[in-house]
């Protein structure tokens, strides 16, 4: 029966597919510690050529001042702090804080993108009216924005994580909505016919077509955004005055740089991982979601 | 012969599309009664898919009257009188091989346990049993076709649009899926509009085949398709068979633009201008 060995062949594709797919983590795990090292060697690297040639560049020297070593910032997380934990306990609680902002912010951010892109999508013009408008909202920098807001929100009586949160949405809904109308427009012409011919109504366009054709799209944004919002999140600490989160404590241990730089430089390593298990996580809701040809993810 | 209502009925239809001032199709009178299997052969950018597209109501005729079933080609439409197909499976990546079958179902309404059983039928139907957890990517061109014919026949419409469904495929795949079509066809009773480059395969489906000539979009014959039913391998062999081909051949040498190919080769070399 042809149907029969085709389908035999076609399963056994799908193992070698599935074998494949371990070699390739294997292979992207060895690439991250390889990575690593290289990042080390680096930074060890040019410390090491700095401190030997005397080098300056305007007023920076190299020295372990400027450019601790990293196991000692790494090893500065393990010892304990003034108040009395483990400064790496103090980060996580930090992070935590923070995280809780960028996620509601995150959240707000790319729900409100998606409804305007959905909106901007059935109407050509409200897209040409509205567009430019949202475009220019991003030309306004962060720093500025965020004291505005802190004053306004704080004013009606609402938490100071909130307005940072509101900030960080800020900086999310821009990619989301940009990204979802191109992913939106994205969907096939035909398909578009197909839908039609369907006598199909713009909701189930909406929701059949259009949106799962947009998905890659919002991903690619999703990816932006996550970062984006905690950089947001922990911008909009510093004009909230909050003192919970990593940019107060950003902010905090900047004052006391010159006497223990590794303080700094370890609330950094913690907000660098933080913005990267955000983007992890994305990356992980779209290997579930996503449903397309291996070749067509973005 | 009872004289029923035709399913589709175009009366001095033409269609200028504004942008570039093209005139696609002009002066159309066709008359398509039910059971029919009409083919629309012609060269490239002589209207064809254009024509599909104005009886599908997915694209407004500038001139002439459209009727479907009896009714505006609109109604039909949304009465989800037609299925239709294109030349690539248009598939959608994120469903499976099932749920792509099930779309049309889906937006007609029917329930989950009413889709199941068309979707398995469906799927028996165009012999892809073991596919329907698969996803689009994962089959070949052929296996895609077979999806979207399967997909376009779930609803038991009373008329199949069909533009050059096949053009994409191998001769042998193609060969076997006019049988499957024919097979589909005799046990549906469903009305057929096929759009095809190729003269052999118009003629072996076909109990009637429209040769159309480009700029503007005209019909310069009809060729009746006596052949008997039903048609089977033996048909390709038969003297008639390659009477009837000749005969379309020479409509299209008529119409102004062919180029058939030579040694028993039948397909129609279209022009390539504009494409
Ligand atoms: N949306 C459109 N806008 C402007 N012109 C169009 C449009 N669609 C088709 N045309 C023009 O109408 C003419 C007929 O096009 P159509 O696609 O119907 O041809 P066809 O017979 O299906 O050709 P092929 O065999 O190559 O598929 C062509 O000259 C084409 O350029
Ligand atoms: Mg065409």
């Amino acid at each position: 029966m042809p149907v029969m060995a085709s389908a035999a062949v076609a399963t056994e594709r799908w193992s070698i597919l599935s074998a494949d797919r371990v070699r390739r983590g294997a292979s992207q795990g060895a690439m991250l510690l390889g990575v690593l090292a290289g990042l080390w060697a680096l930074w060890e690297g040019f410390k090491w050529f700095g401190e030997a040639v005397d080098l300056k560049i305007g007023v920076f020297v190299v020295d372990d001042r400027t450019l601790p070593h990293l196991h000692s910032i790494v090893a500065r997380l393990f010892e304990p702090t003034a108040v009395g934990d483990r400064l790496l306990t103090v980060l996580l609680e930090a992070a935590l804080f923070t995280a809780k902002e960028a996620a509601v912010g995150f959240a707000m951010g790319a729900a409100i993108g998606f409804l305007i892109a959905i909106v901007l999508v059935h109407s050509g013009l409200l897209q040409r009216g509205l567009l430019p408008y949202i475009v220019a909202s991003q030309t306004i920098p962060i720093l500025a924005v965020a004291p505005m807001v802190v004053v306004w929100l704080g004013g009606r009586g609402l938490p100071g994580w909130f307005s940072v949160a509101v900030i960080a949405a800020y900086l999310t809904f821009f990619p989301v909505a940009i990204n979802t109308l191109r992913g939106l427009q994205s969907a096939d012409p035909r398909a578009l016919e197909l839908m039609q011919s369907y006598a199909a109504s713009r909701w189930a366009i909406l929701w059949k077509l259009r949106v799962p054709a947009s998905l890659p799209y919002l991903f690619a944004a999703f990816k932006i955004s996550a970062t984006a919002s905690i950089v947001g999140a922990i911008i909009g600490e510093l004009p909230a005055g909050i003192q919970d989160g990593l940019g107060g404590a950003i902010l905090n241990f900047n004052q006391y740089y010159a006497s223990s730089p590794d303080d700094l430089w370890a609330t950094n390593l913690i907000a660098a991982l933080l913005g990267l298990s955000f983007f992890l996580l994305i990356v992980l809701a779209e290997r579930l979601i996503v449903r397309r040809a291996p070749e067509h993810v973005a | 012969m009872s004289r029923r209502v035709s399913v589709v009925s175009l009366r001095g239809l033409s269609k200028e599309f504004s942008r570039g001032g093209v005139v696609a199709l002009q002066n159309i009178d066709l008359e398509i009664a039910p059971g029919e299997f009409v083919s629309l052969i012609g060269p490239s950018g002589c209207g064809k898919s254009t024509l599909l597209r104005v009886i599908g109501d997915l694209v407004e005729p500038t001139g002439g009257e459209v009727v479907v079933n009896g009714k505006s080609a609109r109604q039909a439409r949304l009465d989800r009188d037609y299925g239709i197909v294109f030349q690539d499976a248009v598939l959608y990546d994120w469903r499976t091989v099932a749920k792509n079958i099930a779309l049309p179902l889906e937006m007609g309404g029917w329930n989950r346990g009413r889709r199941r059983a068309r979707v398995g039928e469906m799927i028996e139907l165009v012999e892809l049993g073991g596919f329907e957890g698969h996803h689009p990517w994962q089959l070949s061109g052929g296996m895609q076709q077979r999806v979207s014919i399967a997909r376009a026949l779930s609803f038991d419409p009373s008329l199949l649009l069909m533009d050059e469904p096949f053009g994409a495929l191998d001769e042998m795949t193609r060969e076997r899926l006019n049988m499957e079509l024919l097979r589909i066809w005799e046990r549906a009773r469903s009305t057929i509009v096929f759009v095809t480059h190729s003269i052999s395969e118009a003629v072996f489906l076909s109990t009637r085949v429209v040769v159309m000539s480009a700029r503007p979009g005209q019909i310069t014959g009809v060729v009746e398709v006596d052949l008997p039913q039903p048609r089977n391998a033996e048909t390709r062999g038969e003297p008639r068979f390659f009477e009837l081909v000749t005969e379309v051949r020479e409509r299209l040498r008529a119409g102004g633009l062919d180029t058939a190919g030579e040694g028993g080769e039948e397909e129609l070399i279209a022009a390539e201008e504009g494409l």
